[in-house]
C-alpha cells in the first residue's frame, strides 16, 4: 500500500483549496435551469471572429510545431508595439519578453526566478487567489497588506512601508484589481514609487485588466521614474480580446530578470500554444476597435450594477476597472459566505463571498458584471426581493 | 459609431429611458428628450421585433428583385423609386452601384404572389426596363442577429 501522505510534498499538502469549493458543490447540486451566475470573472463575449479565423487558419496552413521558447517572433514585436503602442513601455522584443500560458504562468515563472525560501513577497489583498499559493509553493512567505474600501481599495504607501521587513523581496501590484474593481492612479503609483526607490524589491505588476479601466487610461508603475529598473509586467489577452481559454499571457521587464525566467518557462513549458500564438499576432494588429467596443459595454453594465446595487440599498465603492463591483453586505449581519449562500438558495444567483479573495474580503461580495443586461437586470431584481425578504423578517439591512 | 444612445437603441430598443440614461451616466429627461427629438425628426424610423418567421405557422417567401429602370429627366431614379415603394409587399428599396439600379426586396405568402407582384405590378411600371427575381432560400443574419443560436461552450470554470 503507497501511503500517499508521505508520497506528497509538504508544500502542496500545505496549500489550502480554494475557499469556495463548498459554495460551488452547493450550485452543483441545486436545480438551477433559472441560475445566474455573477462568479465567473471572465468575458461573456465569444473572442472576436478575425481573431479566431487567424487560429482557424494557422491550423489549416498546418502551424503546428512548436515555437521558439520566448514566443513567435512576429508576435513579440506585436506585443512590443502594442506596449508603446498603448503605455508608453519601451520592450526589446528579443530580450525583454517572454510569451506565457495565459498570465499565471507569468505571476508563476516571475515568482520562482525571484523568491527564495524564506523571502516575504507583498500581497495586496482582497485580490486574485493565486498569488499566495504560488509564493508559498516555492518556499516563500506571503504578506497580505489589506486594502481598504475607504481608500477605495488603493494600496497605499503608508501600508505598504508598515509591510517592507530586510527580508522583502516582491512586490505583487495587482491593478486594475480583481474582485474590487480598484486601479492605482499615477499619483497613488508615485507614492509606492517613493517607498520603494532604494531598495531592491522587485514589483510584480500583475496588469492583466489594464484596457479595462472607465474614465481614465490605465498608467502602469513600470512608467514611474526609476521604476522600469524593477518591474515585471504580467499582461495577457484573456480579458481585453475575451480569449480565456486560449491561455495566452506575456511578462516584460529587464533582460537580467527575463533571462532567468525564460529558463523555467523552457523547461516546464517549452513554449506558449502555437494556435493561440498566431491567433494573438491578428489579435495585436487589429483588435484594438474589438477591445474599445467591449470597454463600452462593459461600461454600461457597470454603470447599471451600480445604480442597481445603490437602489437595492447596498454600499458599493465606484469600481474604476476590470469587470467587478464589490458591494458591502455587512448591513444585512450575515457573513460574506453566509449572505450568498443564501442568496444562492433563495434567489439562485451565484456571487462570490469577499473572503475567497483573501482577508480583508470579510463583508463584501464579488458581482462580475461580464454578463448580459438582462441577465444582470434579472440578478438585481431577485437581490432587491432577497435584501427586502431579509428586512421583512427583522434582518437589518 | 460616435452616436451611444442611437448605437444602444439600435442594439435593444426595449432599453427603458431611464437605464439607457444610467448606463450612459445622464439624466433620464434628457436621454427621453433627445428620443424625442430623433422621433420627430425621423432619425428614429420605428421600433419593430426582429422575427424568424420559419419558426412560426406562418409560411413566407421572399425575394430579392434586381430592377433595371431608364432614369426620367429632373426626377432621376427617384419617381420611380416612389413608384415602387408605396406598395406594401415592398419590405425595402435601395438605389445600387452596379449592373442594376433597384434592389427590392419584397414578402409574399407564395412563391405565386411574388411572381405575382413581380409580373404584373413592378415590370410594367414606366420606366422599368428589366427584373431579375431571387428567391431567399435561407436568413442566416440580419441586423446583426442570426437566426440559429450558436452552440455555447458546456464545461466551463466555475471561479476564476
Amino acid at each position: 500500500m503507497i501511503d500517499y501522505e508521505s508520497a506528497l510534498s509538504a508544500r502542496v499538502k500545505g496549500i489550502a483549496p480554494s475557499g469556495i469549493r463548498k459554495f460551488f458543490d452547493l450550485l452543483e447540486n441545486m436545480d438551477s435551469s433559472d441560475a445566474i451566475s455573477l462568479g465567473v470573472g471572465e468575458p461573456d463575449f465569444v473572442t472576436p471572429w478575425h481573431i479566431r479565423d487567424a487560429g482557424v487558419y494557422a491550423l489549416e496552413k498546418g502551424f503546428t510545431k512548436y515555437t521558439s521558447n520566448a514566443g513567435l517572433a512576429e508576435l513579440r514585436r506585436q506585443i512590443s508595439n502594442y506596449m508603446y503602442r498603448r503605455f508608453a513601455l519601451k520592450y526589446d522584443p528579443m530580450k525583454q519578453m517572454v510569451v506565457t500560458v495565459g498570465g499565471s504562468e507569468g505571476i508563476d515563472i516571475a515568482v520562482r526566478a525571484i523568491v527564495n525560501q524564506g523571502d516575504e513577497v507583498i500581497v495586496p489583498v482582497p485580490s486574485f487567489v493565486c498569488y499566495g499559493p504560488i509564493v508559498e509553493l516555492v518556499g516563500g512567505v506571503p504578506v497580505y497588506v489589506q486594502t481598504k474600501a475607504e481608500d477605495e481599495f488603493r494600496l497605499t504607501a503608508e501600508a505598504l512601508r508598515a509591510a517592507i521587513t530586510p527580508r522583502t523581496k516582491l512586490l505583487v501590484l495587482p491593478f486594475p484589481n480583481n474582485p474590487t474593481g480598484a486601479i492605482m492612479e499615477r499619483a497613488d503609483l508615485e507614492a509606492i514609487a517613493q517607498v520603494l526607490r532604494g531598495t531592491n524589491i522587485i514589483v510584480l505588476s500583475d496588469e492583466i485588466y489594464a484596457e479595462l479601466t472607465y474614465g481614465q487610461h490605465h498608467v502602469s508603475i513600470a512608467n514611474i521614474e526609476d521604476m522600469y529598473e524593477r518591474t515585471l509586467v504580467v499582461n495577457g489577452f484573456s480579458k481585453a480580446y475575451a480569449m480565456t481559454g486560449w491561455r495566452l499571457g506575456y511578462v516584460c521587464g529587464p533582460q537580467e530578470l527575463i533571462r532567468q525566467m525564460l529558463k523555467i518557462h523552457q523547461y516546464a513549458i517549452m513554449c506558449a500554444p502555437t494556435t493561440s500564438q498566431y491567433a494573438a499576432v491578428e489579435a495585436m494588429k487589429n483588435g484594438d476597435g474589438d477591445i474599445q467596443t467591449m470597454c463600452k459595454d462593459y461600461d454600461y453594465r457597470r454603470r447599471f450594477l451600480l445604480d442597481k446595487l445603490h437602489s437595492a440599498g447596498l454600499t458599493c465603492f465606484e469600481p474604476k476597472g476590470a469587470f467587478y463591483a464589490f458591494p458591502c453586505i455587512a448591513s444585512t449581519g450575515m457573513t460574506s459566505a453566509e449572505f450568498c449562500e443564501k442568496f444562492l438558495i433563495a434567489e439562485h444567483v451565484a456571487a462570490i463571498p469577499g473572503t475567497a479573495f483573501g482577508p480583508g474580503g470579510e463583508g463584501f461580495v464579488r458581482m462580475c458584471y461580464a454578463s448580459s443586461l438582462a441577465n444582470l437586470s434579472e440578478a438585481m431584481d431577485r437581490l432587491d426581493r432577497f435584501l427586502k425578504g431579509l428586512r421583512s423578517s427583522g434582518g437589518s439591512v | 459609431m460616435n452616436n451611444e444612445l442611437l448605437t444602444l437603441l439600435e442594439k435593444d430598443a426595449r432599453v427603458t429611458p431611464a437605464q439607457l440614461a444610467t448606463m450612459l451616466g445622464r439624466e433620464e429627461a434628457d436621454v427621453v428628450n433627445e428620443i424625442a427629438e430623433y422621433e420627430k425628426n425621423h432619425v428614429i424610423l420605428g421600433y419593430p421585433a426582429l422575427i424568424d418567421w420559419t419558426k412560426t405557422d406562418d409560411e413566407l417567401v421572399t425575394a430579392l428583385i434586381e430592377v433595371r429602370i431608364a432614369p426620367q429627366r429632373g426626377d432621376g431614379f427617384d419617381r420611380i423609386a416612389e413608384r415602387i415603394y408605396q406598395y406594401e409587399e415592398v419590405e425595402s428599396l435601395y438605389l445600387m452601384s452596379g449592373a442594376y439600379d433597384l434592389a427590392v426586396t419584397i414578402t409574399g405568402r407564395s412563391l405565386r404572389a411574388v411572381a405575382e407582384f413581380v409580373h404584373a405590378r413592378l415590370a410594367v411600371i414606366d420606366g422599368v426596363t428589366g427584373t431579375a427575381t431571387h428567391f431567399i432560400l435561407k436568413k442566416y443574419k440580419e441586423k446583426n442577429h442570426l437566426f440559429t443560436k450558436l452552440p455555447e461552450q458546456e464545461e466551463r470554470v466555475l471561479f476564476v
